[in-house]
């Protein structure tokens, strides 16, 4: 008998040696004369447990991990085969507690599946999205869109039906779908691991965007700091169009709709949508001046939809359920599920997902944990980069788009970094700025020259030059910098300067940064 | 091959590509490891946009670079995640170990040594990617191992320098 066992194929898993805790178990399997079939899954979204092996056992799947390929020999020879006790092994792993206090819609088949197969897909749900859109047809797909309440991912949170219906209503021969996946927050990771782990969900979210709003060209444009997601997403395509499930006549519907990956060049700012056409059109990365909005003049100067990945992959489940099921999840106007992110000093990091409304305090201590150092938690920023920094104090707020907006926070794309209690906020609130000095595109003066400038003045300010008049120097920047940007990246950069001074006002005496 | 004959091969791969600027010179810098500035008329030309027009693009993206890399490179984060357990200490020790600042290449071309801001593996920071492999919970020793496991699989007998 053939014992199936899974082993990630999701980057974080290998960048701790998945591919080498693969080989061994095919190694020491044949040495004991076992027959195995090893799958190569994505990633439960557990990083604290990678690489998590799973053994296919009559109780479940059952976990293993952290295994390393030094561990195996000795898992192998104490019974990992047939699920037996080891100090690594985790237990059923749909029923551990981490996994089940989630509710996984966008992520379902995330982990579950071999990611490139066809078969798993369909056998797990996939298509049945793409198959009711074309049965109820384009107005009403964009209307179970509509009634869903899915909000961007990106993190804006920008209604999706509604502008798929800008996009619907625009004439046009050629109208584009593009998928923003630059994932370039520090913080999060959830749009790699969807690619990575689930690649045809995407691809039929995107579809079923194109035969929503007319488009029959589709883009995803992937940072190029994510190589394996760009193996896994090209792969995923090729083996689409072998099965029919895109080119002249996806599911022979008559439908055409073609996808191409475009790769990233190593710039935050491309993220930003008008910034990410340029960029496709093979541009400086330059950001656009809104309106007119991509809807409407878009890529090349055509009608187009730019979602995120995980907006794009949460369409295909509310397609095949019904948007009202998915508008049942979730608090006030932050509807369904989001994945939350845990990253950075945590001791259990990895994705969560689940309705909106939970606490960021349940999310940094009960699933994650705490720290990894052990140490108290002293600051947590949430939304990336642009994002503010919370104090220990401030975990009790509702994770929704409204709460974090009246706290002066924002969500974002869903990332939670968690600093220990060595962490120093001057610092920080330097980086904020020396990485818009890096990565702004360089169009308005308050964003370039302003970065610049907070730096310096931060410095002087914990080198205790003029500290009050510095001080006020910097409140006036961080204002310019507020109302005088073009974009968010300037416009938000004194989100986390503002915060941290707000709420870690010792860390700026003179003499506690370490530049 | 000679190198116009090159470039026109990777040119010629995108000729249907709508906006193919950025897959050329993504092309162009896995053919030769860097952009050079010469065959930058070469792209103008075929793409029909001025010299400044592809000058610009390749300035602007951090990827491309304008000469080549050593035989190791090693992008480190040092993003918010990452230095929320210790990147910056990662930093300073592969200045110092392989005599090399951040953004430059050692003298003997054996290591070059690049930031980057995030690789999506925040939650098993540090975190780095050496010759376009991903890895994480990096301390000193582990990069070490990681960055000589690659000077045996770039030339049998190991750093040469
Ligand atoms: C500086 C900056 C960086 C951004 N980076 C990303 C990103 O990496 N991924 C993303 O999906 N959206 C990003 N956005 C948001 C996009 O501009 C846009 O709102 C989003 O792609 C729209 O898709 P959604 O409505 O599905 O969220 C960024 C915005 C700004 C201002
Ligand atoms: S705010 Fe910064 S990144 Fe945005 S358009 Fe202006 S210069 Fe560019
Ligand atoms: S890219 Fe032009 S100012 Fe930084
Ligand atoms: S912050 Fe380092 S990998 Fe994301």
């Amino acid at each position: 008998m053939t014992t199936t066992v899974y082993v990630p194929r999701d980057a974080a898993a290998l960048s701790v040696g998945a591919d080498a805790v693969a080989a061994a178990i095919t190694r020491e399997a044949a040495l004991t004369g076992r027959a195995v079939r090893v799958v190569r899954n994505g990633s439960r979204g557990m990083l604290w447990l990678e690489t998590l092996v799973e053994v296919v056992t009559e109780a479940g799947r059952i976990g293993y991990g952290p295994v390393t390929s030094d561990a195996v020999p000795a898992l192998i020879a104490d019974g990992m085969l047939d699920g037996a006790p080891h100090e690594l092994r985790v237990g059923v792993v749909e029923e551990l507690p981490w996994f089940r206090a989630q509710n996984r819609l966008c992520f379902a088949r995330v982990g579950v599946t071999d990611p490139l197969s066809p078969e798993d897909y369909l056998a797990h749900g996939g298509l049945t999205g793409l198959r009711r859109a074309l049965e109820i047809g384009s107005a009403a797909t964009v209307a179970e869109v509509t009634d869903s309440g899915l909000r961007g991912r990106g993190g804006a949170g920008f209604p999706a039906g509604i502008k798929w219906k800008t996009v619907a209503d625009t004439p046009g021969e050629l109208k584009f779908v593009c998928c923003n996946a630059d994932e370039g927050d520090s913080g999060t990771f959830a749009d790699r691991m969807l690619i990575e782990g689930d690649p045809f969900c995407l691809i039929e979210g995107m579809t079923i965007a194109g035969f929503a709003v007319g488009a029959t060209e589709g883009y995803i444009y992937i940072r190029s700091e994510y190589p394996e997601a760009v193996r896994t997403f090209r792969r995923a395509i090729d083996i689409a169009y072998a099965q029919g499930w895109l080119g002249d006549d996806v599911l022979g519907s008559g439908l055409k709709f073609d996808l191409m990956v475009r790769v990233g060049a190593g710039a935050y700012i491309c993220g930003e949508e008008t910034s990410m056409l340029e960029s496709l059109e093979g541009k400086r990365g330059v950001v656009r001046a809104k309106p007119p909005i991509p809807a409407i003049t878009g890529l090349f100067g055509k009608p187009t939809v730019v979602n995120n990945v995980l907006t794009l992959a949460s369409v295909p489940a509310i397609l095949a359920d019904g948007g009202a099921a998915y508008q049942a999840l979730g608090v006030q106007r932050s509807r369904g599920t989001q994945v939350f992110q845990l990253a950075g000093n945590i001791a259990r990091g990895g994705v969560f997902e689940t309705a909106f409304g939970i606490s960021l305090r349940d999310l940094v201590e009960e699933h994650g944990g705490g720290t990894l150092s052990g140490r108290p938690v002293r600051a947590v920023q949430v939304g990336g980069p642009l994002g503010a920094y919370l104090p220990a104090s401030g975990l009790d707020l509702a994770m929704d788009y409204e709460a974090f907006a009246e706290a002066g926070a924002m969500l974002g794309h869903g990332g939670i970094v968690v600093f220990d209690d060595t962490v120093n906020m001057a610092s920080m609130a330097r980086f904020a700025f020396s990485f818009c000095a890096e990565e702004s595109c360089g169009k308005c003066t308050p964003c370039r020259v302003g970065a610049v400038r907070g730096v310096e003045v931060i410095d002087r300010i914990v080198g205790g030059e003029d500290v009050d008049d510095n001080l006020a120097l910097l409140g006036d920047l961080c204002e310019l910098m507020t109302d005088g940007s073009l974009c968010a990246m300037g416009g938000l950069t004194p989100n986390p300067v503002r915060s941290a001074l707000q709420h870690f006002a010792d860390d700026f005496t003179p003499r506690r940064v370490t530049p | 091959m000679t190198v116009v004959e090159r470039v026109l091969a990777v040119i010629e791969a995108h000729r249907g590509d709508r906006g193919a600027l950025l897959p050329i010179l993504h092309g162009i810098q896995a053919e030769f490891g860097y952009v050079d500035q010469s065959v930058i008329p070469l792209v103008a030309k075929e793409l029909n946009l001025s010299r400044a027009d592809v000058h610009g693009v390749v300035t602007f993206y951090s990827d491309f670079r304008s000469e080549p890399a050593g035989r190791v490179t090693v992008q480190l984060c040092r993003a918010e995640a990452c230095q929320a357990v210790g990147s910056e200490r990662l930093v300073e020790h592969a200045e110092a170990a392989y005599g090399v600042k951040v953004g430059q290449t050692s003298a003997d071309g054996a290591v070059t040594l690049a930031q980057v801001f995030c690789l999506g593996n925040c939650a098993l920071g540090p975190a780095a990617q050496v010759n376009g492999r991903l890895h994480g919970r990096l301390d000193p020793a582990r990069l070490d191992g990681v960055i000589n496991a690659e000077f045996t699989v770039s030339s049998p007998s190991g750093r040469t320098s």
